[in-house]
């Protein structure tokens, strides 16, 4: 009797936290839907990078500019987090909501629940899996194969003269995830048209300084010719450069290197001329996202898929733009 | 011959061996060390670099398991002290200063002392299990490391930081260096004084200990401590490789390469027994394991499940009870040894430093 007891404490305590935690994060300002403004609840998936931190902030900032009134909520890469965010969202009536999903499965319930309170669902960055796509308005995002393909382009315009073979070597980012899959495949299917290119080592560095910078000693000494490096991040080229450096070469010119994500450390060293060219994957979706909030509310159709404008950026551009590169 | 195969560091010594002739097949000039910009240059190298932070990690691990414990807090103790020192660096004008990049060091080794005593009070006087005891801090402590980075990864640009992991000394790798003095430092420590012998026995028996008049408590704190000092370094040695702390990856599961090393190594997981030169060569193997798959080609998919078989093999050929089960059939029979006293000597275990 005693130890149901205090289970009961102990769970009741529990979930007094967990409210009072969830409680923290609003503004007490109500619902505020009737002052005309658009209400827009937004889960992030958490502040794990940098990237992630300037992602945030461009929401942020652009709902104050576009007058829409923001919930935001940080889920600490949790989904359950992200689920009870939804759930407390429908409650306040906001009129859209928008999340970055933590994971790809098990939205169908929490986004049904949505449906039947009629409020929108926009998705932002990361997909679902959910079959049933009339749960979501749209999706806006980056489209990693076409990064990996900007990539390749480049390196078969680079070496558009060249008859020798070239040996490339590839630092994938998490086995598994959606950008490494999709980087590569994007990368290979470009320059498997040409033959002269090669894939002579490819492993995956986790997305970090530190194993790519170990990944990469053990392709500098394995394969004594490497020409290019490509890296599925900034982050892993940032660490490759190191090896490289300790091996006596000189990255950007013994060794071409090519990045996805254009940071502000990988802009500074391919201002630096330490890189070669980056492909950039944009955080700052949040002009793009308001203009699709503000559509969404008024009722017009919008794109089922939005991709977020991205650019490329050689050593020129980087110098012009690093100084108000933002993240 | 027979002696030597008889000796505990025998099979693991024997597959490291293997592990890295193996590699000569796929890289020719796999055991070249060559001098080049000034410092040595080649894949042995590289290993012994890189595996300089785990052999950190997993001496501090070796003395917690032997007094029966086990710290799970490693790898966020690394990510903190990696995250206070590049904070420390980070805000200071000159980041050149070596001052400066001392008084980092001071602070952030200062914390690691101060985060092992803590797991050693809540597991010697609290009398909390281990394994959640370190939980606490394991969770706890990538918390703590992404509020020191404000969850961004810090770049530091800095020669003396760059110095402790990624520079070089009398052309040897100044992490080399280190984790040598302090291999040294310990095997001095516990088979040239009393201290491994009072940390074999409160491994053994806590109780027993103490009312034999050993303060077993003090030896399981300072074995805390001296494991949390050594996750520090290895933080050190880690951020300062690539100049920059990154709180979320930076050790991450570095406990689990730490526990697998010291039992490769030997090491009883009951405690009461330890070998400090296994536990260094366990984890010479498990980074030699890494090397390989990247310098072999082996297809990121697949390089767990390969890792996992290498260990598996490790593990078995290593225990004498399925060896004897698997050769038995193949030896001759005189030459099994006659049972009585002269059988139970040679059984004994030795202890090597």
């Amino acid at each position: 009797m005693i130890r149901r007891w205090s289970a009961a404490v102990v769970a009741g305590l529990l979930a007094a936290v967990t409210v009072t935690a969830c409680g923290g994060g609003d503004d007490g300002a109500g619902s505020g839907s009737d002052d005309g403004k658009i209400t827009l609840g937004f889960s992030q998936v958490g502040a794990e990078s940098g990237w992630r931190t300037a992602n945030t902030k461009s929401i942020q900032d652009s709902a104050k500019e576009a007058g829409i009134d923001l919930k935001f909520s940080d889920a600490q890469q949790k989904q359950e987090n992200q689920i009870k965010a939804i759930r407390s969202f429908i409650q306040q009536k906001v009129d859209i909501i928008a999340f970055s999903p933590v994971v790809e499965s098990g939205w169908d319930t929490v986004l049904k629940e949505a449906k039947d309170a009629n409020i929108p669902v926009i998705l932002t960055d990361r997909a679902v899996d959910s079959p049933d796509t009339s749960l979501y308005k749209t999706f806006i995002g980056s489209d990693f194969v076409e990064e990996g393909k900007k990539a390749g382009d480049w390196l078969v315009k680079e070496y558009a003269s060249a008859t020798d073979p070239v040996n490339i070597v590839e630092l994938q980012g998490t086995t598994g995830s959606a950008p490494a899959n999709d980087r590569k495949k994007g990368f290979g299917d470009v320059i498997a048209a040409e033959p002269k290119f090669k894939v002579v080592a490819s492993q995956t560095g986790d997305f970090t300084r530190a194993k790519g910078k170990e990944v990469m000693e053990a392709f500098l000494k394995s394969n004594p010719d490497i020409d290019v490096l490509y890296a599925h991040n900034d982050d892993m080229g940032l660490g490759a450069i190191e090896a490289i450096e300790g091996a006596g070469k000189k990255p950007g010119t013994d060794i071409k290197i090519i990045t996805v994500d254009a940071v502000r450390d990988g802009m500074q060293a391919l201002a630096d001329g330490k890189i070669n060219f980056i492909v950039e994957c944009s955080p700052l979706l949040g002009p793009q996202l308001m203009e699709l909030v503000k559509k969404v509310n008024a009722g017009e159709t919008v794109e089922p898929r939005v991709i977020t404008k991205e650019t490329t950026f050689t050593q020129e551009q980087a110098k012009a733009v690093l100084p108000e590169r933002q993240y | 011959m027979n002696t030597l195969v008889k000796h505990r560091l025998f099979w693991p010594v024997a597959m490291l061996v293997a592990l890295l002739l193996s590699n000569l097949a796929f890289t020719p000039s796999f055991f070249s060390v060559e001098v080049r910009d000034g410092h040595l240059y080649g894949s042995l190298i590289d290993i012994v670099r890189f595996g300089a932070p785990l052999i950190m990690v997993a001496l501090g691990m070796t003395l917690v398991i032997a007094t029966g414990g086990i710290d799970l807090s490693v790898g966020s103790v690394v990510a903190i002290c990696g995250a206070l020192a590049c904070w420390r660096i980070s805000e200071q004008g000159d980041q050149n200063s070596v001052a400066g990049v001392l008084v980092a060091v001071a602070l952030a080794l200062g914390l690691a002392l101060l985060l092992g005593a803590w797991n050693g009070f809540l597991v010697a006087v609290v009398g909390i299990q281990p394994i959640i005891a370190t939980l606490i801090l394991m969770v706890a402590g990538r918390g703590l490391a992404q509020l020191i980075t404000d969850g961004q990864i810090i770049t530091v640009n800095s020669s003396p930081y760059k110095l402790i992991g990624g520079g070089y000394l009398f052309t040897v790798p100044f992490a080399i260096l280190v984790a040598l003095a302090v291999t040294a430092l310990a095997v001095l420590l516990t088979r040239r004084t009393a201290l491994g012998m009072l940390i074999e026995s409160v491994g053994g028996n806590a109780e027993a200990s103490r009312l034999a008049g050993i303060h077993s408590r003090r030896i399981t704190l300072m074995a805390y401590i001296v494991a949390g000092l050594c996750a520090g370094i290895a933080g050190l040695m880690i951020s300062s490789n690539v100049s920059s702390a990154d709180g979320n990856n930076a050790g991450l599961w570095y406990e689990l390469d730490a526990i697998l090393a010291v039992v490769i190594g030997g090491t009883s997981l009951a405690g009461g027994r330890f070998s400090i030169a296994g536990t260094v060569v366990g984890a010479l193997l498990i980074q030699t394991l890494t090397t390989t798959i990247y310098t072999t080609g082996i297809p990121p998919e697949t390089t767990l499940l390969f890792k996992a078989l290498v260990v598996t093999v490790v593990c078995l050929v290593q225990s004498p009870a399925f060896r004897a089960k698997v050769f038995k059939g193949r030896r001759r029979r005189p030459s099994a040894p006659p049972a009585g006293p002269a059988a139970a000597t040679t059984e004994k275990v030795e202890v090597p430093a």
